[in-house]
């Protein structure tokens, strides 16, 4: 069995739930009040590290230690950036907080700013996200008014500014350095590292790039305790996540749950199974930049990261894409390959030259004019592209890409014109979706 | 060529950076709001507003998507592309549009009213199909519903 635990998601159904009201009238804010007023920077970057809180971005890199990098001897002023940008296909969790508890984003804002010491916090959104947009807007509006943002908040003699940062439809700007760019108003590359961000930064002063998720999370860990937060779920990635279910279930969606529970019970419980009464074909576990799982894995594997890792995947920013056996997945991989060819900034050639290579290669196997020599050019055109540019998008390409190559050959195969297959048969036309 | 409200608008968000440059995007998206598209002659405007050169700035137009460099009709719809939604229904609106306007990708009806372009994930694929219409997300389309929400746009 199953169970959400809803600790972000508590107030999602709460009427009027964005307005600062019936915020404060749930405790809200009161955190942040308290922690200005009663701890040091140095103890709330240690109880946030504690914790064992990873970010919920992708990277999965903890805040506390990120924070921690930042210099505490500086004159130049520090920056929090809140990774708003949530173009990861499978992934509409930061939405669901943008668009139903802003206000709880903002809260960790203001705690986090304070821990590592940054008078500005810039909230970088999608320009697709258009409510959640004006729902971020009225909140840090209402969050000025009543002196939560600004000078001297709570009479301690913190100063905090909090801007709305909008984007315009580039999933490369979701990358961290990308993001910093696309603020500093010059294309958004993403830049080498090191330096990294918390040193060098937005216009070269320390910075922290964290995810809405994992930012919404830090005053439940300053409320509730550092233990509190490190029993929840797994000992190894502790913590409440929003997981997004979306394809061919019953009923998909964002649900939350502690980490450490079985996929297939979260399919077959709260998702209501496969919807038409369909089997299961696979799952693409964290997000679209995850090695795919085949249903003998989707059986065993636990969503934490030392369960998914074994399994050679990533959880990711917790997208969880379901296929069932009608789905064809050399067309789910080219579609996938199209946007990551679509996406790719051009900067390195490995990604710019390697991903519409793939497209057309998997175009060809779709058009039934596949080559039995194609599986092994798309996983040597693989192995050239990842660990080999600035930034972690074409990795991201090859994952789906070698997992889906090397665990359903045999649909690569049977696009392969009059070929004799491994298997044995022989194929002869394209099939639309039959394995 | 802005009204005294929007040049407000625009130096309120040029304070919110200590370089005026950083305000390229938000301030790009208001001239966008306002003249439909990001027309030479405002890239021009915005780069001496924002004390940059006009390459700079169009260097930014150029990239991102949801700024367009050419004219665009009375409504934009952005139909999600991306994998989930084109499992789950995406494809058959997709050419249910394509055949109803008449129009291809990134093409404008000949009577100005509509342009058709596709995005990548919408960060709503829980709720397959997706589209935007002039911005504003609309989920689980059957494609009576698209038709509907087509009739409202004039
Ligand atoms: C191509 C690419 C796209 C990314 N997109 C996002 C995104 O949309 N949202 C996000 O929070 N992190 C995204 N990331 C991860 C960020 O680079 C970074 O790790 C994260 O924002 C750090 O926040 P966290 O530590 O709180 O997770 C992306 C990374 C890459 C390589
Ligand atoms: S890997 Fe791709 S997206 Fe990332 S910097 Fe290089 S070209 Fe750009
Ligand atoms: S795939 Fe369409 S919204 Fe994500």
């Amino acid at each position: 069995m199953i169970q959400e635990n809803k600790v972000l998601s508590a107030r999602f159904g709460t009427p009027d739930s964005c307005s600062i009201e019936t915020y404060r009238r749930d405790g809200g804010y009161q955190t942040y009040v308290e922690t200005l007023r009663s701890r040091q920077p140095d103890d709330i970057i240690d109880e946030v590290k504690r914790s064992g809180l990873r970010g919920r971005g992708g990277a999965g890199v903890s805040p506390g230690m990120t924070w921690s990098f930042v210099p505490k001897q500086t004159d130049k002023p520090k920056y929090l950036c809140v990774n708003g940008d949530e173009s990861e296909p499978g992934t509409f969790k930061d939405r669901q907080i943008l668009e139903f508890d802003p206000h709880a984003l903002l809260e960790g804002v203001g705690i986090s700013c304070f821990a590592f010491g940054a008078s500005t916090c810039y909230v970088y959104l999608r320009c697709e996200f258009a409510e959640g947009i004006r729902a971020v807007q009225k909140a840090i509006k209402e969050a000025y008014e009543a002196g939560f943002f600004g000078k001297d908040i709570a009479g301690t003699g913190f100063d905090l500014d909090c801007y709305l940062h909008i984007g315009a439809g580039a999933y490369i700007c979701g990358e961290e350095t990308s993001l910093l760019n696309s603020i500093e108003g010059v294309r958004p590359y993403p830049r080498n590292k090191p330096p990294f961000p918390a040193v060098e930064g937005l216009w070269g002063c320390p910075t922290v790039i964290n995810n809405v998720e994992t930012i919404t999370n830090i005053p439940h860990i300053l409320k509730n305790g550092a233990e509190w937060h490190a029993k929840l779920g797994h000992a190894d990635d502790p913590g409440v996540r929003l997981w997004c279910v979306s394809g061919h279930v019953n009923k998909p969606g964002v649900y939350e749950f502690e980490t450490g529970f079985k996929l297939q019970d979260l399919i077959d419980g709260p998702c209501g199974g496969m919807r038409d009464g369909r089997k299961l074909k696979a799952v693409i576990p964290g997000g679209s930049s995850s090695k795919v799982l085949l249903p003998d894995e989707v059986a065993r594997v636990t969503m934490d990261t030392p369960g998914i890792r074994a399994l050679g995947s990533s959880l990711g920013s917790a997208g969880i894409m379901v296929f069932d056996d009608r789905t064809c997945m050399v067309d789910a991989i080219l579609n996938l390959m199209k946007f990551y060819a679509h996406e790719s900034c051009g900067q390195c050639t490995p990604c710019r030259e390697g991903t519409p290579w793939v497209v057309k290669i998997l175009q060809r196997f779709v058009d039934g004019r596949g080559r039995p020599q194609d599986m092994e050019l798309l996983l040597d055109i693989a192995a050239n592209m990842e660990g080999r540019t600035v930034c972690a998008l074409a990795d991201g390409a090859c994952w789906p890409l070698t997992s889906i190559v090397q665990k359903f050959r045999h649909e690569f195969e049977a696009m392969i014109p009059s070929a004799k297959t491994s298997s044995g048969r022989t194929a002869t036309a394209a099939p639309t979706g039959a394995a | 060529m802005f009204s005294a409200d929007v040049i407000d608008e625009l130096k309120e968000i040029r304070s919110h950076y200590p370089v005026a440059k950083a305000a390229m995007v938000p301030v790009l998206h208001v001239v966008q709001r306002e003249k439909g598209w990001c027309d030479t002659e405002s890239q021009a405007w915005v780069a001496e507003f924002l004390d940059v050169t006009a390459i700079e700035v169009f260097e930014v137009v150029t990239f991102y998507p949801m700024l367009y460099d050419k004219p665009v009709g009375r409504h934009t719809i952005h139909v999600c592309r991306t994998v989930a939604c084109d499992a789950c229904g995406g494809k058959e609106l997709w050419q249910h549009l394509e055949h109803k306007l008449g129009v291809g990708r990134g093409e404008t009806t000949g009577d100005g009213r509509f342009t058709l372009r596709s995005a990548e994930c919408l960060a709503s694929c829980g709720t397959a199909p997706v589209l935007l219409l002039d911005g504003e997300r609309h989920e689980n389309l059957t494609l009576e519903q698209t038709d509907k929400l087509l009739e409202s746009a004039s």
